[in-house]
C-alpha cells in the first residue's frame, strides 16, 4: 500500500488535494471541501412509502468524521445539497445532531445553500451562503462554467470504464485545471455519468478530466476512454 | 406405490349424453386419464396430471369444469355470480390459445359456458367488465390472479370458484411465481372452502412435491398431505441419436459449425424442424450461418425472447399456418403452444438437463402414439459426454427437474401487503393461512412476524418508520393499509418476474444515433448495453450490430461492416449442467468400456488424457497442474455447473492470493475450472503450501464466502430482485424515464447500507437463499466440496493434458475473473498517462496531475 489515497494538482493556480473518500482538502487554508451529503435521504423516501434503511445518515457522518479526524481542517464547506429536503433536519435523530455539533466544535463551518436545501434552521449549527469566495476560488452548489476557480457539487458524477465486455462505474471528480465538480459524498446519493450533457454545460467537452475513486488510489481518466451509461 | 386401485366407473355412467354423442360424433373416445380425472372430480378430490405433450391434456383438465357447468340447476332467481373455474398458465400467449381451443367444443355441444380470457394485455375497460360480470371459465396468469386476490371484492368476486386448473405446473413452481401463486392459492381455499385443483404437468422427478402442492397442508412436520395422481406413461419412445458428423469435433466453443451441413441435410429431409440452442447467442450463430449455406432458400426463422414481440407473433404465426421449415429458437418455445407439424427436433449445443431434454424432444409431433424425432449436436467434446449421457438418461426415462425449495421471503412479504390491500388481516389467521400452502408450510410465526414487520415498517431495528407505516394495526387488532396509495403502489409492483431493464435496440445510421424512426430490432438487458462502448460489434437479431449509443432509453445501433463481432457473447439465458447428468458424465469418463458408443475422435482424446495424464476416479475430484507460457495453471474438474465453479474459483483465487501464490485470474465452463497464477503451484501443493485438501476445505464457504460475497455483485443482482419483489423499492416501468440521479434509488447503495448495518435483515436473508441456488450456486458447490472430501487427486504435469485444452481455449473468450475492477481503471489512467507524456492537451493543472500525481 504504497500509493497514498490522494492526489494533488493545481486548481486555478491553488494547491488541491483530491482524496479518494471524495472530499476536497485545500492544504494553504486548512480547508475540508465535501458535496451533496443528503442526510436523511432514506427518511425522505420513506414518506413516500419506501421504506429505505434508516441508516444512511449515521453512514454519511463516519465518512465525514473519519474525513475531518484524518486533516484536523480549520474550516469545513459543505458545498449544498447536506440534506435531502427542507424537513431534513428537523427528522435528523438526537444523536446525529450532536454528532454534527462535535464535528462543528472548533472550527469555522458553512453550509452552502443547494436545491434541496435552499434554507437550513439556525439550530444545525454553522453559517449559511449561497455563494463562497476565498481567495482564487469560488464554492458554489451548482456550478455554471465560466467562473475561473469554481468549485461545485449538484452533478453527482461518476465516470465508466469499460474494457473486454466489462465495465466498472465509480464516483469522480472533474476538473479541467480551471474548474472542480465534486462527487457525491452521501452513501446513498446516485451518480450521473459523466459523459452527460449536464457536464458539457461545466467542461469544454474533452478537455476535462474525471478522477475516478478507486479502492486504494484515483484514477485520472480522459473523456475518450470513459463509456456512456 | 402400494395404493388402493380406484376402478373408474364406465363412460356413460361419467359422461352426460350430450358430451358422449361429442366424442362419437367426431369419432373419438373419451381417453382413460380423461375420465379419471372427472371421476376424481365427481368426488369432489384434486389431482394431479402427468402426461406427455399430444395426450389430450387440456381436454382432461377442463372436462370435469364443463360437465359441471353443463348439468347446473340455476335456481331462477339466485343470480350466479363469479367465475366457476380459474385456469392459470405460465404464458399468456398459452391462455389465449387454449381459450381458442375451448371454445369449439363449447360451441359444439352448445354448453352454457362463457370463458374469457384475462392478462396483463387484456384492456383495462375489459378487465373492468370482468369485475362486474365475470365468465363462467376465466383463463388466466398468476399476476392476474394475484391482483383478482388483492381486490377489495375478492370475497364476493371468488364466491362461486369450483375448480382451480393449473397448466405447465412443472415449470411454474420451480419459480417465485411458484410460490406467490401458492399463496393466492391458500387464499382462494379460504375464499372458497372446497376448491377443488386439477395440476397439468410434464413428467418431473418428484410427482409428491406437485401433489402437495396443490391441496392445502395441514402442518410443518409429518406426511404431507396430497393430491391424487393420474398418470398417463409416455407413448411411443423417441427416436433420439447423436448427429454423426465426420467433421473433426472442436475442442471448445459452442456454434457447432462443423456439423451445420448436416443440420442443412436433416432440415431438407424433414417438414419441419425445430432447433432448439440454450442461449440466444447461440440463436444467433446458427441462424446466420445456416443462412449463409441456404442454397434452395428454405424459409427458416429465429425465434428468441429478446426480439420484437411483433416478429415474434409472425413466426408464430407463419409455424402454426406450416410454411415454415425451420425455426431456430431458445427457451421461448419450450412451453405450451401447439405447432402442428413439427417433425424433428435438433437440440444444438448440450441439452444440460435430461427432463429439459425430453420436454424439448416432445415439441416433435404432437400425436403421443407415434415417436418423436431428435438429433442431439454436440458443439465440443465435452458435450459429446454430456449428450451420450443425457441420451442414456433419456431412454431409461430418468428425470432430473430441480427439486422445490421452501417459499421466497421477498414473495411472502408480496403477498402479506397484497392481503393488507383486500381487506384487513389477522395476522394468527393469515399465518395458518400461508401455512397451508405447501411451500411454506414450515414458516415459522417468528420468521411470519418479521415479515410483517417489514412490511409495516421496513422492519429495521432502529424503529425510524412507525409513523410512515404502510400497514397498521388498527383497534380490532386487524392490519390495514395506511393509505389508498399503498393498495396503488401494490398494484403497480405486483408479480415475481424482475426483468432486468431492457433497453430497445433501434437500428439507425453508422457514426450517431442519427434520427429517430429507425427499425426497432427488439430489447436487450441494460447491462448488456453498459458493458460497451460506441463502435463495439455484437451479433443481434440475425445480423452482426456496431453500438453507436445510447439515447432516451434506446440504444443505437448500426450494421456492422464485419461479420465478426468482437463483443463474443450476449448470453442471455444460460442452464447450468444438472447434477444427474453431471454424474452422468463423470461415470462415463471411469467406464472405459462405454466409451464404444463415443465417437471414434472423442475416443482417442479421451484414450490420449488416460496415457498423458489420467482419468478422474468416480467420485474423485481431479486437480492437474502444469506450467505454459511462463504462467503455472491449475485445472479442477469438479463437473458442476459453470455458477457454482464461478463460485468456487472466486474463492479459490482468494485463498491462493493469501497463500502467497499470486493468482492472476481464472476461467470455469460447466465442467471445469481453470486457475493461473505467477507462482508454480504443482511445487506448492506438492510441499503443503498450501494442500490441495487445504486449499478445496469446506471452510471457505464460511469466512471467505462472507468476505467475497460483500462486495459481489452476483449478489447485488440478486439483492435488487429481492428488494423489488419485497416492495423496498419500486419498479421502474416502461416508458418511464430514467430521470436522472435523484430519483432512481440504486439498490447497490443500498444494499451496502443494509449489509454493514442490519446483517440478519430479513431481506439478505431472502437474497442469500436465493445465491445459494442461484447466481452463485454455493449449495451445489457445499456438496461437491463434502463429497470430495479426503479424495482429491493431483496430477503433476509438465505440459497441457488433453482434457485440460478446452478450457484453456475459452480463456479470452469467456470472462476472466480476476481484481479487474481496480486493473480496468488502473488501465484507462495509463492510456492517460501515455498520452500525457507524448502531447499535453489537457492545459497545465491536468499535465501536472498526469506527470506528477500518480508517484
Amino acid at each position: 500500500m504504497a500509493e497514498r489515497p490522494e492526489l494533488a494538482l493545481q486548481l486555478a493556480g491553488c494547491e488541491a488535494v483530491l482524496d479518494a473518500a471524495g472530499a476536497l482538502w485545500l492544504p494553504g487554508a486548512r480547508t475540508l471541501v465535501v458535496s451533496d451529503l443528503h442526510l436523511e435521504k432514506a427518511s425522505s423516501l420513506a414518506r413516500r412509502g419506501m421504506l429505505l434503511p434508516p441508516y444512511d445518515t449515521g453512514a454519511t457522518l463516519r465518512r465525514l468524521e473519519s474525513a475531518v479526524r484524518a486533516r484536523d481542517p480549520r474550516s469545513v464547506i459543505c458545498l449544498g445539497d447536506s440534506f435531502h429536503d427542507r424537513a431534513g433536519p428537523e427528522r435528523l435523530a438526537g444523536e446525529a445532531r450532536a454528532r454534527i455539533a462535535a464535528l462543528q466544535r472548533g472550527r469555522d463551518w458553512v453550509w452552502v445553500t443547494g436545491n434541496h436545501d435552499p434554507e437550513l434552521p439556525p439550530a444545525i449549527g454553522g453559517e449559511t451562503a449561497a455563494t463562497l469566495v476565498l481567495g482564487a476560488l469560488t464554492f458554489r452548489h451548482e456550478p455554471c462554467g465560466g467562473i475561473r476557480g469554481e468549485v461545485a457539487g449538484h452533478l453527482h458524477p461518476a465516470a465508466k470504464v469499460a474494457r473486454h465486455g466489462r465495465s466498472v462505474r465509480r464516483r469522480a471528480f472533474v476538473s479541467d485545471g480551471e474548474r472542480l465538480v465534486l462527487p457525491a459524498f452521501g452513501v446513498l446519493a446516485g451518480g450521473l455519468n459523466v459523459l452527460d450533457r449536464a457536464f458539457a454545460q461545466v467542461f469544454r467537452a474533452d478537455a476535462f478530466l474525471a478522477f475516478m475513486l478507486g479502492e486504494r488510489r484515483l484514477y485520472p481518466v480522459a473523456p475518450h476512454a470513459l463509456a456512456g451509461d | 406405490m402400494n395404493r388402493p386401485i380406484h376402478r373408474t366407473p364406465p363412460a356413460e355412467t361419467l359422461l352426460p349424453p350430450r358430451f358422449g354423442g361429442w366424442f362419437a360424433a367426431r369419432g373419438w373416445a373419451p381417453r382413460p386419464h380423461q375420465l379419471a380425472l372427472l371421476e376424481k372430480a365427481q368426488r369432489g378430490l384434486s389431482s394431479l396430471l402427468i402426461a406427455p405433450t399430444g395426450a389430450g391434456k387440456t381436454l382432461a383438465g377442463f372436462l370435469p369444469s364443463l360437465v359441471e357447468l353443463s348439468e347446473e340447476v340455476r335456481a331462477p332467481g339466485a343470480p350466479v355470480f363469479g367465475p366457476h373455474t380459474l385456469y392459470v398458465s405460465p404464458l399468456k400467449a398459452l391462455a389465449v390459445d387454449i381459450a381458442r381451443n375451448l371454445e369449439q367444443p363449447v360451441a359444439e355441444m352448445a354448453l352454457p359456458v362463457r370463458l374469457e380470457t384475462r392478462t396483463g394485455d387484456t384492456p383495462l375497460h375489459k378487465r373492468q367488465r370482468q369485475k362486474l360480470d365475470p365468465p363462467d371459465i376465466l383463463l388466466t396468469t398468476p399476476e392476474q390472479v394475484a391482483l383478482l386476490a388483492a381486490s377489495k371484492d375478492a370475497r364476493r368476486f371468488f364466491s362461486r370458484l369450483s375448480v382451480v386448473i393449473f397448466d405447465e405446473l412443472h415449470s411454474l413452481v420451480v419459480s417465485k411465481r411458484g410460490d406467490l401463486l401458492a399463496l393466492d392459492l391458500a387464499r382462494l381455499r379460504t375464499l372458497a372452502p372446497g376448491l377443488r385443483t386439477i395440476g397439468l404437468s410434464a413428467t418431473v422427478a418428484e410427482p409428491d412435491d406437485l401433489r402437495a402442492w396443490l391441496v392445502a397442508q395441514s402442518g410443518p412436520e409429518g406426511e404431507r398431505n396430497l393430491s391424487e395422481l393420474v398418470l398417463v406413461e409416455g407413448g411411443a419412445r423417441p427416436d433420439l441419436a447423436i448427429l454423426a458428423s465426420e467433421a473433426h469435433i472442436p475442442w471448445q466453443g459452442h456454434s457447432a459449425r462443423y456439423a451445420l451441413p448436416e443440420i442443412y441435410r436433416a432440415i431438407k429431409a424433414h417438414r419441419t424442424t425445430l432447433l432448439f440452442v440454450n442461449t440466444r447467442w447461440q440463436a444467433e450463430m446458427l441462424f446466420q450461418e445456416l443462412w449463409t449455406i441456404n442454397e434452395d432458400a428454405l424459409p427458416i426463422a429465429l425465434h428468441h425472447g429478446s426480439l420484437d414481440r411483433g416478429q415474434r407473433r409472425r413466426v408464430e404465426a407463419a409455424m402454426a399456418a406450416g410454411s415454415l421449415r425451420a425455426v431456430v429458437a431458445t427457451s421461448t418455445l419450450d412451453l405450451g403452444i401447439d405447432w402442428g407439424d413439427v417433425d424433428l427436433v435438433v437440440h444444438v449445443g448440450a441439452p444440460k438437463g435430461a427432463s429439459r431434454l425430453a420436454q424439448r424432444i416432445g415439441r416433435a409431433n404432437h400425436r403421443m402414439d407415434e415417436p418423436s424425432k431428435g438429433i442431439l449436436v454436440p458443439a465440443n467434446r465435452f458435450e459429446v459426454l454430456e449428450c451420450r449421457a443425457a441420451l442414456d438418461a433419456n431412454y431409461i426415462g430418468a428425470q432430473d427437474t430441480p427439486p422445490l425449495r421452501a417459499g421466497a421471503l421477498d414473495v411472502l412479504c408480496q403477498h402479506i401487503l397484497g392481503m393488507a390491500v383486500a381487506e384487513p388481516f389477522d395476522a394468527v389467521a393469515l399465518h395458518r393461512e400461508i401455512v397451508s400452502a405447501a411451500p411454506y408450510r414450515r414458516l415459522d410465526w417468528e420468521t411470519f412476524e418479521r415479515a410483517v414487520d417489514f412490511v409495516a415498517t421496513g422492519g429495521y431495528a432502529l424503529r425510524a418508520y412507525e409513523r410512515f407505516a404502510r400497514i397498521r394495526r388498527r383497534k380490532d387488532g386487524s392490519w390495514g393499509i395506511t393509505h389508498p396509495r399503498i393498495a396503488q403502489q401494490y398494484r403497480l409492483n405486483v408479480g415475481t418476474i424482475v426483468e432486468s431493464p431492457m433497453l430497445n435496440v433501434r437500428l439507425g445510421r453508422k457514426g450517431g444515433a442519427a434520427g429517430r424512426g429507425g427499425r426497432m430490432l427488439g430489447q436487450v438487458e441494460e447491462y448488456f448495453v453498459e458493458t460497451l462502448v460506441k463502435g463495439d460489434t455484437f451479433r443481434f437479431a440475425g445480423r452482426t450490430l456496431r453500438f453507436e449509443g445510447i439515447r432516451d432509453n434506446e440504444a443505437f445501433v448500426s450494421n456492422a461492416a464485419s461479420e465478426d463481432p468482437q463483443i463474443p457473447s450476449y448470453a442471455g439465458g444460460k442452464f447450468p449442467l444438472t447434477t444427474y447428468l453431471a454424474a452422468g458424465v463423470r461415470r462415463l469418463l471411469t467406464e472405459p468400456e462405454s466409451w464404444r458408443r463415443l465417437p471414434p475422435q472423442v475416443r482417442e482424446w479421451l484414450e490420449i488424457q488416460r496415457e498423458k495424464s489420467r482419468l478422474p476416479g468416480a467420485d474423485e475430484l481431479m486437480v492437474e497442474t502444469f506450467p505454459l507460457r511462463s504462467r503455472h495453471y491449475m485445472v479442477a474438474f469438479p463437473f458442476e455447473g459453470r455458477l457454482a465453479h464461478q463460485t468456487l474459483g472466486m474463492l479459490l483465487t482468494r485463498r491462493l492470493e493469501r497463500a502467497g501464490a499470486r493468482p492472476l485470474g481464472f476461467v470455469a465452463t460447466d465442467y471445469a475450472l481453470a486457475v493461473w497464477a505467477l507462482r508454480d503451484l504443482g511445487a506448492l501443493f506438492a510441499d503443503g503450501r498450501p494442500s490441495l485438501a487445504a486449499l478445496f476445505d469446506e471452510d471457505m464457504l464460511g469466512d471467505d464466502l462472507e468476505a467475497w460475497l460483500a462486495d459481489s455483485y452476483l449478489l447485488k443482482r440478486t439483492f435488487r430482485t429481492c428488494a423489488v419483489i419485497a416492495g423496498l423499492i419500486e419498479r421502474r416501468h416502461p416508458g418511464q424515464e430514467k430521470t436522472g440521479r435523484q430519483v432512481t434509488v440504486s439498490t447497490d447503495l443500498v444494499y451496502d447500507v443494509l449489509r454493514s448495518h442490519e446483517p440478519d435483515h430479513i431481506l439478505l436473508q431472502a437474497t442469500r437463499a436465493d445465491a445459494a441456488t442461484g447466481l452463485l450456486d454455493i449449495a451445489r458447490l457445499g456438496e461437491m466440496l463434502s463429497r470430495v472430501k479426503g479424495r482429491i487427486g493431483h496430477q503433476r504435469l509438465s505440459r497441457v493434458s488433453p482434457l485440460s485444452v478446452p478450457i484453456l481455449l475459452e480463456i479470452g473468450r469467456e470472462p476472466v475473473f480476476g481484481e479487474a475492477q481496480e486493473d480496468m481503471m488502473a488501465d484507462a489512467a495509463e492510456d492517460l498517462l501515455r498520452e500525457a507524456m507524448g502531447e499535453a492537451h489537457f492545459g497545465d493543472g491536468a499535465d501536472r496531475v498526469a506527470g506528477g500525481g500518480l508517484g
